[in-house]
């Protein structure tokens, strides 16, 4: 375009003056040669030919004709949409809601999934995980050691390495306790990120070590609970499991750590006591680096290899046959990806519907307006121009829905988010900006040319004349055909969607009928741990728990309690592999099972049925014979159908819970059998990877573990109150001689068994919602369809009642005619369907089959509906007045 | 058939692509306003030529923005004013290549309108 455009109207008039002075020259040369002035003036003008057209072509010649073209194409578009302010209002909202729901879903996908990280730079970080050549059952991929880290770190030049923990405490406040997640970080680990502190300070290199002054940085949220604000936080003590810090940083609000949701306290990792943390086998460090300024990875690939090889030949104990390798530094979304992914398609099923429908509504209109485009092609418009005028047309009715979609996309992000079981992750990263708006712009763009195409490509091209003489229009079988086959597709792509919200329907019902093993009523769970000063000492921490036990039965109405590592159906689990001799199979091949480290009475919180022998009692300590008790599956998997109380299970020296340190298979005695549980929830439980089961005696854990399993235990409560009652009392009983022992994570089973099911419910409830809305779409659809065709059909219709037909045929006629449409669009449908069906098994745990019995119903409702739509005009067009209509021809 | 269509056949009378060249190789031997251009042309060819308008003024403002003439205005006795195309220093050179394309290409055609005796003989 040049610059010219913008002077276009001086530029018209100057092409003006340009052919009259032609004009004027052929007129002067005219009446010289002698011929009268009028003569004269219209032999020039027959020489000359069309004038206008000439101007029209040396306008094309200009370059930017389409771009005046599509400012009058625009503004006549407006004109004319806004005549018809009905049509327009159908159009719109359909578009609104179609664009809406779409461009919501794809601000959750972009913000969840897409976007990169919030950190400055994201593409120069990188995550780094010690790998070794022979694997476990775990895979070869290992988390950091400390002193590994710190080789590490001073040997590559070409990163900025950092390492974190996972942590967190009881933070006191005045006489009270809570509980905060957070992380010990080493001290580069913010400028790592190439995050600044909003006041304060990151943690310097001299506080990275044992003995360090004792800081910490909070988050701004914990800052301003406890001292007001983020300026008067630093320099204030916190006290974070007994220890007094001096806080020396705050973290901005919006800082995340990888999506999560707000961590609040971080101390130095150097300082950490533990005494694993030394050790060259303790793999328990996540690595998080940048690359260095003008280096490249190639060269922080090469270093961390070269280091790597060293320490191995160093260290051949602990390090044979290492290397270090670098893991793409993203947020774990796997728990969420498929159902997003899956629910944004069904969303796009939507918008196509949406398009459809739009575009069934433009052709309707285009037909009343072939008069108008015949005559405008009879006035010289090329047909070109006028396919460019009607997309134009759609083009700006995409936009305008799309604006209003967007609007509505602003609207709904919040509630959905909200509404969203669970932890959405990064969900504070879920904005509209520009990635989103550009979707939204561009996906407006393509529906209008989408519905716009149909309309356009029946411009005509011949019989202009005709057209123009006849007066009327018909309907040719090309435009009926058109109009039903938007109606199969909308029709199709319903079936889509219904028999998939059907399905999850379905499963969700199955799942919920579903004994996951326990019993869940009146049953209250919380993480918990003890006070830091009990923990330091092995031999007080069992009796610790036991106070804790004794305490809680002091609760009125709670009836049993008990301590454990894994509660069922929540996150988190530890495995161990098992074998029924002491002669493992080579090569990581023995099954595995769940271990869950448990109290006496845990079997009474939890109501497990006891098929055989007894549960772990108190009889079974430290130094009595280890003994688990085992659950069906691992009975059926060890010993095959004999009876498995009294025999020996062998669990590998490496993960038993009984030794440390050592890698040869322990035995341990089965005293009982009990009925199998559903760790992984109703849904995943039959197709998880372990299935087995087996449970374990907290009192026989060797002392080494003692202190470790403690920060992992959590107490559980059979109540005979309702079991959130009892919160507050339990709080108060169990808070531990300095009130440091806090509980968190305050769940009843119930809430876990349904929180299990979260994502399946909302995948159903927001499929029965787009299912809903195609279904009622395509309703729409077949009834604006339906209307006009038998609108158009109406002389036809009153000659066939002139001649004798019944109006229960004419309803028969106009039914037949919607019914060869809607088993067109089932037929087409049904494939969709069961590509849709296979999808969702693959994605969603916990479907079976194809369930006929829900495709045949879901297509019936279907079916139903849309015969229900065609009836109003059946009805209608067998009331007409025959001779009102032949009078009308 | 489109009217479009029709229209486009009723150009033919110049040979497709030719008129760029003519109105360049007329404009060398001075400006001229787009009435005289079209009557050089005619009169130059002996009356055999006849430039339509509606293609005249297209060419001329494309050539004007490929930058190969140059248009100026100039006060006429006649009442408007007359837009008068003058060649540029680029139209030249293009006129030269579009020259030897021409020449090249009636060489040839003339070749296979007339074939060589040779090959006629054996």
């Amino acid at each position: 375009m040049s610059w010219a455009f913008w002077r276009r109207k001086k530029r018209n008039e100057e092409l003006n003056e340009e052919i009259q002075a032609h004009l004027a020259l052929a007129r002067r040369e005219e009446t010289q040669s002698g011929r009268d002035e009028k003569a004269a003036r219209a032999a020039a003008r027959k020489e000359f030919g069309s004038v206008s057209e000439a101007a029209e072509l040396t306008r094309e010649a200009w370059g930017w004709r389409w771009l005046a073209d599509f400012f009058q194409d625009a503004r006549y578009a407006i004109r004319t949409l806004g005549q018809k302010p009905g049509f327009l209002g159908v159009a719109l909202l359909t578009l609104a809601l179609g664009i809406g729901v779409t461009t919501v879903m794809f601000t959750v996908v972009d913000g969840v999934l897409l976007k990169p990280l919030m950190y400055p730079d994201p593409g120069k970080l990188t995550f780094i995980q010690e790998k070794t050549e022979e694997a476990t059952r775990m895979g070869n991929l290992w988390s950091f050691t400390y002193p590994n880290f710190l080789d590490a770190q001073r040997s590559t030049s070409a990163l900025d390495m950092a390492a974190w923990l996972f942590a967190g405490g009881a933070v006191r406040e005045h006489d009270k306790a809570e509980h905060f997640d957070g992380r010990e970080v080493t001290a580069g680990f913010f400028s790592v990120l190439g995050v600044n502190m909003l006041r304060g300070r990151a943690f310097l290199p001299e506080e990275d070590h044992l003995g360090g002054t004792p800081v910490i940085i909070v988050s701004e949220r914990l800052a301003r609970k406890l001292f007001g604000s983020a300026e008067q936080a630093v320099g204030k003590i916190v006290v974070l499991d007994e220890i007094p810090r001096t806080v020396v940083g705050v973290l901005p609000a919006d800082f995340r750590w990888m999506g999560n949701p707000i961590l609040d306290v971080f101390t130095p990792l150097g300082q950490d006591p533990a005494p694993n943390l030394p050790r060259r086998d303790r793999h328990e460090l996540g690595v998080v680096a940048r690359l260095r300024p003008g280096a490249t990875w190639a060269q922080a690939e090469q270093q961390l290899t070269a280091v790597a090889h060293v320490l191995a030949k160093q260290f051949p104990d602990s390090n044979k046959g290492r290397t270090f390798v670098r893991q793409p530094f993203v947020v774990d979304t796997s728990d969420v990806s498929s159902a997003l992914w899956i629910l944004l398609s069904a969303v796009g099923l939507v918008l196509l519907i949406a398009c459809a429908n739009v575009a069934s509504l433009l052709l309707v209109r285009a037909v009343g307006r072939e008069r108008e485009f015949a005559m405008r092609t009879a006035l010289g418009a090329g047909r070109g121009r006028l396919i460019r005028q009607c997309l134009t047309e759609s083009a700006i009715l995409g936009l305008a829905g799309g604006a209003l979609g967007i609007m509505f996309a602003a609207v709904g992000v919040g509630p959905f988010i909200a509404f969203w079981p669970g932890s959405l992750p990064r969900a504070d990263e879920v904005h509209l900006d520009w990635r989103v708006l550009l979707f939204a712009v561009g996906a407006s763009l393509f529906c209008g040319f989408l519905f716009g195409l149909a309309p356009a490509l029946r411009i005509p091209t011949r019989d202009v004349e005709q057209r123009l003489r006849s007066g009327q229009h018909a309907v040719g079988g090309h435009s009926r055909r058109l109009h039903g086959s938007f109606v199969v597709a909308e029709i199709g792509l319903a079936v889509v969607l219904l028999v998939s919200a059907g399905i999850l329907g379905r499963t969700v019902i199955r799942l919920a009928s579903i004994n996951p093993g326990v019993n869940v009523h009146n049953v209250l769970t919380a993480r918990m741990s003890l006070a830091p000063s009990t923990l330091d000492n092995p031999d007080k921490i069992l009796p610790a728990w036991q106070d804790v036990l004794d305490q809680a039965h002091r609760v009125p109405g709670v009836e049993d309690a008990a301590i454990v590592d894994i509660i069922p159906m929540r996150e988190g689990n530890n495995s161990v592999a098992f074998w029924p001799t002491s002669s493992f199979p080579a090569g990581n091949a023995a099954p595995e099972a769940l271990a869950t480290c448990v109290t006496p009475d845990f079997q009474k919180v939890m109501e497990l049925p006891l098929l055989a022998g007894r549960f772990t009692d108190d009889h079974d300590r430290r130094g009595s014979e280890a003994v688990v008790v085992i659950d069906e599956v691992l009975a059926k998997q060890a010993f095959g159908n004999e009876n498995p109380i009294g025999k020996q299970l062998w669990l590998d020296g490496r993960d038993s819970p009984y030794t440390d340190g050592s890698n040869d298979p322990e035995p341990a005695r089965v005293v009982g059998l009990v009925g199998h549980v559903r760790y992984w929830g109703p849904a995943g439980d039959d197709a998880a990877k372990i299935r087995a089961e087996f449970y374990y005696s907290f009192a026989q854990v060797h002392p080494n573990y003692l202190h470790r399993w403690s920060d992992l235990m959590s107490i559980a409560v059979r109540t005979t109150v309702p079991p959130m009652s009892v919160v507050e009392p339990l709080e108060k009983e169990v808070r531990g001689p300095s009130g440091d022992q806090v509980m968190n994570e305050v769940l009843t089973m119930e809430q876990i068994a349904s929180d299990s099911l979260q994502q399946h419910h909302t995948l159903m409830l927001l499929f029965a919602v787009f299912a809903g809305l195609a279904l009622l779409l395509s309703c729409i659809g077949i009834y604006g369809v339906l209307a006009y065709l038998t609108g158009e059909r109406v002389p036809e219709i009153g000659l066939r009642m002139a001649l004798g037909a019944s109006p229960g045929k004419i309803v028969q006629l106009v039914l037949g005619q919607s019914l060869w449409m809607v088993v067109g669009g089932v037929g087409v449908g049904v494939f969709g369907a069961f590509a849709a069906a296979r999808l969702l098994r693959r994605y969603v745990i916990g479907i079976h089959s194809f369930e006929p019995a829900t495709f045949a119903g879901m297509i019936l409702l279907l079916v139903a509906a849309a015969l229900a739509a065609s009836f109003i005009p059946a009805r209608r067009a067998s009331r007409v007045d025959p001779l009102i209509a032949l009078r009308h021809e | 058939m489109s009217p479009r269509k029709e229209r486009y056949q009723s150009r033919t009378e110049i040979l497709q692509g030719t008129l760029d060249m003519l109105i360049l190789q007329t404009l060398q031997w001075g400006p001229r306003h787009g009435y005289a251009l079209s009557k050089t042309i005619r009169t130059n060819s002996g009356e055999i030529l006849k430039v339509d308008t509606g293609s005249l003024y297209p060419a001329l403002h494309r050539l004007e923005r490929k930058g190969w003439i140059a248009a100026q205005w100039k006060a006429s006795e006649i009442g408007p004013r007359l837009r008068v195309y003058q060649l540029t220093k680029k139209g030249r050179a293009q006129l030269t290549a579009e020259r030897s394309n021409w020449e090249r290409i009636t060489a040839a055609i003339a070749g296979v309108m007339n074939p060589a005796k040779r090959e006629s003989e054996t």
